[in-house]
């Protein structure tokens, strides 16, 4: 199941689980990275907090939380070069998993068909 | 113009102000004004003006206020200082001073944000970054900082962000230079951050501090190896940083060795004259983990489009213009003058020539010391590098008084000793005088060498300097063509205008930047006696005045050394006057999201909580917007601060209101004034409603940009501001201090009050006339072309005006950056890029630039708007065009030529000169590449072979 936010991410779902990522129209609003901070694992995060940072550069931008939650992985291949994510943000360019806390909370989050209306 | 009417030393009308009557009326008639007041009329409000003229009096001519000048610069006296406590003498070698200091090649060029035209002092940057690595053995250092004390607390904020720790308290070694422990103490305030003075041996509670600061050597002299120290605070997770003399690096074991995180210090000894505190470069250097933290310019190597190797400014996503609120530091600009002033100063002495000088300065400390203790004298420390301190009991004053009389000045310390730093300039009849004032007539300075008091722990085993640029042939020759060489690869304002909005790159004349070089006002050292500085205190005081009339402030605080610090201590004294009421929870700052990012990044370190206003379409604040958020932050509004005319160059009519609204609600304003330059003579922020704002006088009083430092930017304040104004250790002692020597960097103010005085009155007025009447002009002229983003209520503009280019972006996908670097072609530095607005250029011409110059830019303007018409009509390529291809250089003529435009097209576009062409010494740089692999330092000798191939 595909999920997506107002901050432009997607979500993954697997489970419990969510894989996060930039969507392909914020990927192309940033440009080509050149550094991507993630989050420990294991931090906690609420919905809405400072969860990564991407840059590219002539911005750097905040990537929030998109639900309450435990970040149990973190893609490495990303943080090493971030190339990978612009190359391919919705597949190899994912940032990190999420456990979430309350799996019902994905029903606040748009589907796709939403989102594609959103940015037009 | 008969010749009797003619006046030849009318500076402001002939000199300053770029366009002659004549051209003046034609351009009126080309904007449709019948004239300049006229034209005043309908760009400024009424309710602004200003009913008084400026009046200073009849102008001066250049020889008139250079002779007045002098007579200022012969109250000043000038002895040899052996204070130290930062500031030592140095030798400008005159290669370096004549070569770079006096030529505007490199005192007139921007900040170098525009990598292709600014090759020649990106280098020298690396220079100086990697100079600065080397000496403290650390892996990175920026582009330099505005002061030592400063960089300390930069330095100490950087601690706070990479310790990730939630203490708040920082310990400061009670070695530490005075004004450092003050400018420290005053940044951690507003953080809420507790400054803990004490002996790093003895009172550092490593589990208790998220960081410490040592000074090495210590202000009075001590030198101690740090390694334990540092351990223990790292242990604790706690950050290790060392404000350490160059100089004596060169000598002694370095803070890298010892385990420091940050590094910091000043670099004026490396032949910057002392000035009576400034302008100098400071260094921050750190480790590679840390480098995404470090405040300031970065320099760092990447390729061109060719894969050539190419400079450019690094990682800026952490500074303010980006960042806002979140920036690692509200800094932004850096000493580039200064700094390259020292790394060509390490350059001209090599690694074995600056170690030659350490030595000699090292020596005659011996010798000083030794020949001191042969009097009975007891010298302290055991180990030193240039400075001891002699116990005098109840002499110190006569000793320091016999001092004077033998042309010296020595330090106070304590009410029982006296402190002697020696430095480069130290000569044998320098000890000879300062035993003679210890009472020693008979006592001889001897060439025999004295032992050291280096142990040989703590000496310097690591090499440094290994670069083959510090090794060159160092035959003045040689050196000359060097920053020749590295001069003509940049584009200033000796060769061209530089319209970027917002930064006022008018002319810095010559006479004005004469006096700067006298003596008397640069090497005076900032902490003598103040009756020596009496020519100082005058000009200071004069030039404080007459910007009080212009601005209708009622005093002002020359302490700030930039804008940014300006900012920062304007809402100081804010927070102050509010705290002084009792008002402590006034802690929200309502800033327009129009404003520039140090505004927001200023705030914060203020201690303040930034609230974003709108913008409505028109770019102006929208009022409902600010008077709401006002109003429901009634209680907690400390300030709002707003740029005036707006950053989108546009005089609005509301700005009174947002005075009054601020005011009712018991908050101050803050009035921005980097756009100044279109006040002058025309309205004062002071009766505006303004409560404080800062000048820049390296915008509007014709300071020189340096290409990137040194600024200037002193607050100005209503009465009820004063008590809360900088204040300084080493004259008032008081309050709050914001910058390392109590008048920020003084040996610059001549410029300013040069400048005033060879304008007067009508002349200054006449500039900001002139200066709306460009920006009218170009924004005429484009308007066909370029839609013009925004206008005032008569369709004007102010003194800058921004030009929309997102419809060509859609339409061709050419880019404002593929615009700026088309104009390298014609021999332009760009326009102000997507600033305030993305997508857009904001062009600023300033009152310096002729009518000619005004058309060759706009000539070159429209042949680009042509260009992009060819490709919106099919007759050019989308991707392969002169536009997407610029900038184009030597190299791109002398391979296969295989556009499908000719090299005519290329390389001679409208506005270029046929016979003095600007080469470009780099094709496009590719920003990605730098930041993806960043390289800080000076890349290894292959990459220079391949490029002079």
């Amino acid at each position: 199941m595909l999920k997506f936010t107002e901050e432009h991410e997607w979500l993954k779902i697997e489970g419990d689980t969510a894989t996060v990522g930039i969507t392909e129209f914020a990927s192309a609003q940033l440009g080509d990275l050149v550094f991507i901070e993630l989050p420990k694992v294991g931090t906690k995060l609420k919905k809405g907090d400072a969860a990564a940072v991407v840059e590219s550069v002539k911005a750097a931008s905040d990537v929030y939380a998109p639900l309450d939650g435990e970040v149990v992985e973190i893609n490495q291949v990303v943080a090493d070069d971030p190339a990978a994510a612009t190359a391919d943000p919705t597949g190899r360019g994912w940032l990190y998993k999420l456990k979430l806390a309350k799996v019902a909370d994905l029903d606040a989050l748009m589907d796709e068909a939403a989102y594609k209306k959103l940015i037009g | 113009m008969a010749a009797a009417k003619y006046d030849p030393y009318d500076f402001a009308n002939r000199r300053h102000i770029g366009p002659s009557a004549k051209e003046i009326a034609e351009m009126l008639t080309i904007v449709g004004a019948p004239d300049l007041h006229a034209l005043i009329d309908e760009t400024v409000p009424q309710s602004i003006r200003q009913t008084e003229r400026i009046d200073f009096g009849k102008s001066l001519s250049e020889r008139r206020a250079l002779d007045k000048l002098r007579e200022t610069a012969n109250k000043n006296k000038l002895l040899t200082s052996l204070i130290g406590q930062g500031y030592h003498g140095t030798t400008m070698p005159p290669a370096i001073q004549r070569n770079i200091f006096e030529n505007p090649a490199w005192y007139t060029a921007y900040s170098p944000y525009q990598p292709e035209i600014s090759q020649g002092r990106l280098e020298a940057l690396l220079n100086f970054q990697t100079l600065v690595a080397d000496l403290t053995a650390l892996d990175l250092a920026n582009a330099s900082l505005l002061d030592e004390a400063t960089a300390a607390a930069e330095a100490m904020s950087m601690a706070h962000r990479i310790s990730n720790s939630e203490k708040t308290v920082f310990f400061v070694d009670k070695d530490c230079l005075p004004q450092t422990i003050a400018v420290v103490r005053t940044r951690a305030e507003p953080l809420g951050w507790q400054i803990k003075v004490g002996d790093p041996f003895k009172d550092l509670d490593a589990s208790g501090v998220f960081g410490a600061l040592f000074q090495y050597p210590g202000v009075c002299g001590e030198c101690h190896d740090f390694t334990e120290v540092t351990k223990r605070l790292h242990e604790a997770g706690a950050i290790a940083i060392m404000a350490a003399d160059p100089l004596a690096l060169t000598l002694l074991k370095p803070p890298g060795e010892m385990g420091a995180d940050i590094a910091v210090g000043s670099m004026q000894r490396y032949g910057v004259p002392m000035g009576f505190g400034g302008p100098h470069a400071a260094y921050i250097a750190t480790r590679d983990a840390y480098k995404r933290s470090l405040p300031g310019r970065l320099v760092g190597v990447s390729v061109d489009s060719r894969g050539n190797r190419a400079y450019r400014l690094a990682l800026q996503t952490r500074e303010q213009h980006i960042r806002r609120e979140k920036a690692t530091s509200n800094i932004c600009t850096s000493q580039v003058l200064l700094a390259v002033i020292a790394s060509m100063y390490a350059v001209y002495h090599g690694p074995v020539g600056l170690k030659a000088i350490a030595l000699r300065v090292h020596r005659d400390a011996c010798r000083l010391a030794d020949g001191l203790r042969s009097l009975g004298f007891k010298v302290a420390p055991a180990v030193f590098f240039d400075t001891i301190t002699v116990q005098v009991g109840p002499y110190q004053g006569l000793i320091m008084k016999n001092a004077v009389d033998n042309g010296i000045n020595l330090r106070k310390v304590n009410s029982d000793r006296i402190g002697i730093t020696v430095d480069e300039r130290t000569r044998p009849d320098t000890l000879e005088a300062v035993w003679r004032a210890f009472g020693a007539f008979d006592l001889r300075y001897s060439d025999a060498y004295p032992p050291s008091h280096l142990p040989p722990a703590l000496l310097r085993t690591s090499e440094f300097l290994s670069h083959p640029v510090f090794h060159m042939n160092r035959a003045e020759s040689e050196m000359t063509r060097y920053m020749r060489r590295l001069a003509d690869r940049d584009l200033a304002l000796d060769r061209s205008m530089i319209p970027l909005g917002s930064c006022t790159m008018k002319l810095n004349a010559t006479a004005e930047m004469l006096p700067i070089s006298w003596p008397e006002f640069s090497e005076m050292h900032p902490f003598v006696p103040q009756d020596q500085a009496l020519g100082y205190k005058e000009l200071i005081d004069d030039l404080s005045q007459k910007l009080c009339v212009i601005t209708g402030y009622d005093a002002i605080s020359m302490q700030p050394n930039s804008g940014a610090q300006g900012e920062y201590a304007g809402l100081l004294a804010i927070r102050a006057y509010h705290r002084s009421r009792g008002d402590f929870q006034r802690t929200v700052c309502l800033i327009p999201a129009s404003a520039h990012g140090t505004n927001p990044a200023s705030a914060q370190m203020a201690g303040m909580t930034v609230v974003v206003v709108r913008t409505d379409k028109n770019g102006n604040i929208d009022v409902a917007d600010f008077r709401a958020k006002a109003e429901v932050h009634a209680n907690e509004l400390a300030a709002c601060m707003i740029t005036y005319p707006s950053t989108h160059g546009v005089f609005e009519e509301t700005v009174r209101e947002l005075c009054d609204i601020t005011h009712a609600c018991g908050g101050q304003v803050y009035l921005d004034g980097a756009n100044l330059n279109a006040l002058v003579g025309i309205a004062r922020p002071g009766e505006i409603g303004s409560d404080v704002s800062h000048l820049n006088l390296h915008k509007t009083f014709c300071i020189p940009h340096g290409g990137g430092g040194p600024g200037m930017g002193p607050i100005g304040v209503k009465a009820h501001l004063i008590p809360f104004l900088p204040g300084h250790p080493e004259t008032d002692g008081r309050g709050l201090t914001v910058s390392a020597a109590p008048y920020g960097s003084p040996s610059i103010l001549p410029i300013s009050w040069s400048y005033i005085m060879l304008m007067g009155g009508r002349g200054l007025t006449q500039a900001t006339r002139v200066a709306i009447l460009n920006a009218n002009y170009i924004a005429k002229r484009l308007e066909g072309a370029f839609p013009l983003l925004y206008k005032g209520k008569n369709g004007r503009v102010a003194h800058e005006c921004i030009i929309d280019i997102r419809p060509i972006t859609e339409s061709t996908g050419v880019t404002v950056e593929d615009i700026a670097k088309r104009l390298i072609d014609s021999g332009f530095h760009a326009p102000t890029m997507s600033w305030p607005v993305a997508g857009t250029l904001m062009i600023e011409p300033t009152e310096s630039e002729t009518r000619a110059e005004l058309d060759r830019f706009c000539d070159a303007m429209l042949s680009i708007r042509e260009e992009t018409r060819a490709i919106e009509q099919g007759r050019s390529d989308r991707k392969n065009n002169p536009l997407k291809n610029a900038p184009h250089t030597v190299e791109d003529l002398v391979g296969a030529w295989d556009r499908p435009y000719s090299r005519e097209q290329a390389c001679f576009p409208p506005g270029a000169f046929r016979i003095d062409k600007y080469w470009p010494p780099v094709n496009r740089v590719d920003n990605t590449y730098g930041d993806r692999h960043l390289v800080c330092s000076c890349p290894p000798m292959e990459m220079y072979l391949k490029a002079q191939k």
